[in-house]
């Protein structure tokens, strides 16, 4: 038989009240991501929130872990290298570039002159590209959202070149250990030119609507400040760490690919704040158009790749059609991999996002033995749990803008 | 040489505190962009515009005799990282052509899949014969699994011929180059 209880609720209104009471005090966790479009990938923070203010952010990593370094064990150096596009997704010929660098360091191989000047090219194209994406998305995640379809457009026009340049827009996989896949097309530095000579009225536009805008100037100085005892401490690297005064740019402390031989400025900030972080990418984009057309100007004729090096680069397609020789010496290099000697090797190139290093360890052969991967968003993210506490809930975008990760390479 | 340049920030004028003069240049930016020619891309309508060595969707050629250019050798199968090529090496049919059975080989099934694929271009870089290219197609469709596995017949088709780049033997150049593609 059913029964009926009857209970009282009381006074509403005063149960609120008591409710009210017993939250003060209390924290909320909030939790951001992985799937949240200001977190620039996949990236999840778990947030404690104080009313409007965070008390605790912890970035929770992992979500597009791909296992690339257990990969690389499994197969020749030069079929890692597509996989490098997918480490800095935004400035895969850099990868590429540091990839081959590393490899080639292990084999002690110098690659000829015009190659260098082709892989500083595709360094400097990719940094511009990564840049002006930083800064776009940088500006919308501050609520500036013009600025995004500006900075797009000139990247689009970059992409074409590399498309032309390396066969792909986005997976470029342009370097080849001892070399790169293919010589610059014809008429293809002249294109450069134009782009680059297109990009800097751009860029002042960039200036006009960004850096002395009272909004955005607002939302960005004095915020995510990073000292720099910290940005030391947390093994900052590239812009993230020049923001905050220190003066570490490895084309210039440790030169590679014959960086040595171009001026070109090294942006240092003061502040080592959003702002700053902001300053000095704009003004690095200045610079590598510098060295852009400096390279234009002097670049050698030569070979692209390594003729001697008759054991890790395959010989071009016409010898492999018509010499026997050619034709072993590919299927060997394909087969087996470039053979390079045993041994390990570290090689750091300072890419768009910071020093990306790889650190090779050889048994002899054409198989890493092991590969490790330091890659720079994972460091910057690092940070966040020191930096984000303290401010508004709203400055996380504007924090997570200006540190220009990405989550491709935090993961790998 | 590179130097090291410490970049200032000033702080803003009153002027600019007021975010007046922010507003004009910022419309004035604005209105200048609108005056300008739009860069959109009325894709499907418009096309890209292609250039040489694109990497597209990769393909089986024949030469300009249609013959199948492919000798089976695996290399591809070999290099191409995700592993996405499946070939089943098998001979050429010796009462068609006679001259070639017994001396090369040919496909007897080749297969790239395409839900693997990632247009790397390692496959026609590797190619001895130039059999296989990464051809202007970029965007590819279907609704299954099964659609997206190219097999050989879909290769050949999207595949073509295409003129020899290089010449694989002095006999085969001087029959096309003296006007008898059929040597
Ligand atoms: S396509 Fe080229 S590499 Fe692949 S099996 Fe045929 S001949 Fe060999
Ligand atoms: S393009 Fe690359 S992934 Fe695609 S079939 Fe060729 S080798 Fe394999």
């Amino acid at each position: 038989m059913a029964t009926t209880n009857e209970i009282s609720i009381g006074d509403l209104g005063a149960r609120a009240g008591e409710a009210e009471e017993e939250l003060k005090g209390e924290s909320m966790a909030l939790n951001i991501g992985p799937s949240h479009p200001t977190t620039h990938g996949v990236l999840r923070l778990l947030a404690e929130l104080d009313g409007d203010i965070i008390t605790k952010c912890e970035p929770v990593i992992g979500y597009l872990h791909r296992g690339d370094e257990k990969i690389a064990e499994n197969m020749t150096y030069n079929q890692f290298v597509p996989y490098t596009d997918r480490l800095d997704y935004l400035a895969p010929l850099a990868n590429n570039v540091a990839f081959a660098m590393a490899v080639e360091k292990l084999a002690a191989l110098e690659v000829p002159e015009r190659c260098q000047a082709i892989r500083v090219l595709c360094c400097e194209l990719a940094r511009i590209s990564s840049h002006l994406l930083g800064i776009g998305v940088f500006g919308m995640d501050a609520g500036a959202w013009t600025v995004f379809m500006y900075t797009f457009t000139e990247r689009e026009k970059l992409y074409t070149l590399f498309e032309e340049l390396t066969g792909a827009r986005f997976t470029t996989s342009y370097t080849r250990i001892g070399g790169v896949a293919r010589d610059i097309p014809e008429g293809w530095l002249g294109r450069v030119t134009d782009f680059i000579n297109g990009v800097l009225p751009v860029l002042d536009e960039i200036d006009k609507l960004l850096t002395r805008n009272r909004i955005f100037v607002d939302r960005t100085q004095g915020i995510g400040t990073i000292s720099r005892e910290d940005a030391i401490a947390y093994g900052l690297t590239g812009p993230n760490l020049r923001a905050s005064g220190v003066d570490l740019d490895l084309r210039k402390d440790k030169p590679y690919l014959g960086y040595e031989n171009y001026d070109f400025d090294v942006p240092v900030g003061t502040t080592g704040d959003c702002y700053d972080r902001y300053l000095l990418r704009a003004e690095e984009v200045r610079q590598s158009v510098c060295i852009i057309r400096q390279v234009i100007d002097t670049i050698p004729d030569g070979s692209f790749y390594a003729e001697d090096a008759k054991r890790i680069f395959s010989p071009p397609k016409e010898k492999v059609l018509t010499s026997m020789e050619a034709l072993i010496q590919n299927f060997m290099i394909t087969t087996e991999g470039p053979q390079i000697p045993a041994g390990e090797a570290y090689f750091e190139a300072e890419n768009p996002k910071g020093a990306l290093g790889f650190y090779v360890v050889s048994k002899g052969g054409g198989v890493p033995y092991r590969l490790k991967i330091r890659g720079p968003s994972f460091c910057s993210l690092s940070i966040l749990d020191k930096l984000v506490p303290g401010h508004y809930m709203t400055d996380i975008t504007v924090i997570l803008g200006s540190l220009d990760f990405v989550m491709g390479e935090c993961d790998r | 040489m590179a130097t090291t340049k410490v970049i200032e920030r000033k702080p803003l004028t009153f002027a600019e505190k007021t975010f007046l003069p922010q507003i004009a240049t910022g419309l004035k930016t604005t209105f200048g962009n609108m005056l300008k020619k739009p860069i959109t891309l009325q894709y499907p309508e418009e096309r890209p515009v292609i250039p040489e060595n694109y990497r597209g969707v990769p393909t089986l050629v024949k030469d300009p005799n249609g013959r199948e250019k492919c000798v089976s050798c695996q290399l591809c199968e070999f290099v191409c990282p995700p592993k996405a090529i499946r070939i089943t090496p098998g001979e050429i049919d010796a009462e068609s052509e006679p001259d070639r059975a017994h001396v090369e080989k040919a496909p007897q099934e080749f297969e790239i899949n395409m839900l693997r694929c990632i247009y790397c271009g390692f496959c026609e870089e590797v190619c001895p014969e130039e059999a296989i290219y990464l051809q202007d197609v970029f965007s590819l469709s279907g609704y299954s699994r099964e659609e997206m596995i190219n097999k050989k017949a879909k290769l050949y088709e999207l595949g073509g011929t295409l003129p020899d780049k290089h010449y694989k033997w002095d006999k085969k150049k001087a029959a096309e180059l003296g006007g008898n593609p059929e040597h």
